[in-house]
């Protein structure tokens, strides 16, 4: 489906920067959950130093973070080139690097909305259910996930709007090709540089606010409604 | 089934070295608030550490530092019911009852429909616990307990978080289950009267210490058990059958040393039940006194007498094979001339009903 009132470029900024998010979104939640019951629940030492690192991309300038994965995913640099000798997989100037960027981004939103769930379920409940015979695991499927879920739904949404409109660590990390790493926000920000794009600018601004808008409204609605069926009234 | 607990463990300001047995049936853990009894039942289950103990049960081995056994908590078994009963809010009434069912393979539906019966729940089974009053609540965790089938049922107080209206609507279902089950339980509870109702065994523990442990009716007419039951806590425990209600609206009920006349009971002719005399309800007389209002005057011998407390004693009694406590003034334990192996008359001012129960066996 293609509207009408975007042009073939623009278009493909919009589904690039679904994707992105899609994906920094989908594959940071196993790592965010993991991280935010660590946090929430561990007895570790470096649990602090952990939590800094996590919310590090909060702090620093997103073009500080942008060099950094540069630095570390880059084709030349050692993380980098291992991942493409072993697993064939490239970060530098794919989408794929916009989508780490994205992910590493948001990560702090997610993690944040999570921990917070996780400390507000009541670890007399997973007693009782360990009693009954539950194994830390089953304990964990069957009575903590579900009354986190709000969290997690809420921190995968955060997530999802931040990275839609991550720019700084994208365009440093991943540059800004169009049909590869130029998401909506590269896209407006390339369509203002050049005399007479303000028009096509304009409609991604419109796009971008719409979506936001609607994520924001979906977790409200979803967190409420999943709330309401877990706490059972 | 039998439970042998030792437990030595330290906490912040307070240190917990018990050791009892409890011979299956309801075991009693009684004491005041803040004496362990809670951590006592947390080590059974597994949910606190001791730092040094042993918990056998039958001839599984739970806990054994020094052997650094410990058995964790989802494989030890232990049917929790806790004082706030901790129903899981994203599940139906249904989908907690039969949670331990994955874990265990309990909760058949031959078996729900006899736990959903015991319990009175039938009609809950469909709602979400938020929807229930505390007593509901409450008989669903000891549903949910009972499903994941337990070797041993541990009640944390499962009452003291109720209203009384709350309670007297639990507590049948409770001695109910004490009869019916032939899972052993231990009650944890610093209500004499529920552990007068339910307990076979009880356990009296003192700041982290076990002071007296025996058979329910021994200890409870114990004198030197007294000084924390309270006087008006300690007393006796009598088992009675009844005889026959009379015209006058009393019941009569045949203890071992004779017959009492108590205020009209439901429980049929022939039926067991549980009789509380509290040791302030006890006068004591050396004649068979004659001209009195009481109703239950019976003969009886002094066993020992124990200092209460200020100018007060508590006079152990041999009433037939069963044991009473009398709680006098100094002054009049003098006057009468008391010492152990003295004859005299009992005239109990009042006996409560301790529980009922279905015909004997």
């Amino acid at each position: 489906m293609q509207l009408e009132w975007l042009s073939a470029e623009e278009w493909q900024a919009v589904v690039l920067s679904l994707r992105v998010a899609f994906w920094a979104t989908l594959v940071s939640l196993p790592l965010g959950i993991g991280v935010a019951l660590a946090l929430a629940r561990g007895r570790f030492p470096g649990r602090q130093l952990l939590n800094g690192l996590v919310h590090l991309p909060l702090i620093l300038p997103p073009v500080v973070t942008g060099y950094l994965l540069l630095l570390t995913f880059g084709r030349r640099a050692p993380l980098g080139s291992f991942l493409y000798d072993t697993f064939g997989v490239v970060f530098a100037f794919r989408w794929t690097g916009a989508a780490l960027a994205a992910g590493v981004m948001a990560f702090p939103l997610m993690v944040r909305a999570i921990r917070l769930s996780i400390e507000a379920v009541d670890p007399k409940l997973e007693q009782a259910a360990a009693t009954l015979g539950a194994s830390r695991v089953w304990v964990f499927v069957t009575v903590t996930l579900p009354l986190i879920l709000p969290g997690i739904i809420v921190g995968a949404i955060l997530a999802f709007a931040k990275a839609m409109g991550e720019f700084g660590a994208t365009i440093t990390f991943v540059s800004s090709i169009p049909g590869e790493t130029q998401t909506m926000s590269l896209a407006v920000y390339t369509l203002l540089q050049v005399p007479g794009g303000d028009a096509a600018a304009f409609r991604l601004v419109l796009v971008s606010l719409v979506l936001s808008i609607s994520a924001l409204l979906l977790s409200e609605v979803v967190a409420q409604r999943v709330a309401r069926r877990i706490s059972g009234r | 089934m039998t439970l042998d607990v030792r437990l030595r463990h330290r906490f912040a300001g307070f240190d917990l070295d018990v050791a009892f047995r409890s011979p299956g049936g309801v075991t009693a853990l009684f004491g005041r608030s803040g004496c362990g009894k809670t951590s006592i039942v947390q080590a059974v289950a597994g949910l606190l550490r001791p730092d040094e103990g042993k918990i056998t049960l039958a001839d599984a081995q739970l806990l054994d530092t020094a052997r650094r056994i410990e058995v964790p908590v989802h494989r030890r078994r232990m049917g929790y019911v806790f004082q706030e009963g901790r129903l899981f809010p994203h599940l139906s009434v249904r989908q907690n009852l039969l949670y331990g069912h994955w874990f265990t393979g309990g909760g058949t539906a031959t078996e729900l429909s006899r736990v959903v019966d015991l319990l009175g729940i039938a009609a809950l089974l469909d709602r979400a616990p938020a929807s229930l009053s505390g007593g509901e609540k409450q008989r669903v965790a000891i549903g949910r307990a009972l499903l994941a089938r337990p070797r041993l049922l541990l009640m944390d107080e499962p009452l003291a978080a109720l209203d009384e209206a709350r309670k007297a609507e639990i507590l049948p279902y409770l001695e109910h289950l004490a009869r019916e089950s032939e899972v052993p339980i231990l009650y944890v509870s610093h209500s004499l009267a529920e552990v007068a109702r339910l307990a076979a065994h009880v356990v009296v523990l003192e700041a982290g210490r076990v002071v007296r442990a025996g058979p329910a009716s021994a200890v409870l007419s114990d004198p030197l058990a007294a000084g924390t039951l309270g006087a008006a806590g300690s007393g006796a425990l009598l088992e009675g059958i009844v005889l026959c209600h009379t015209v006058d609206g009393l019941t009569e009920v045949r203890i071992a040393a004779g017959t009492l006349l108590l205020p009209r009971l439901t429980a049929a002719p022939g039926s067991a039940v549980r009789l509380r005399i509290s040791a302030e309800d006890v006068i004591l007389s050396l004649q068979a006194p004659v001209g009195l209002s009481a109703l239950n005057i019976l003969p009886a011998e002094v066993l020992a007498l124990e200092p209460a407390g200020p100018g007060r004693v508590l006079v152990q009694l041999q009433l037939g094979s069963d044991r009473l406590l009398a709680s006098l003034t100094e002054r009049s334990a003098l006057a009468l001339g008391l010492a152990p192996g003295e004859p005299c008359h009992v005239v109990l001012k009042s006996v409560a009903l301790a529980s009922s129960g279905d015909a004997p066996d």
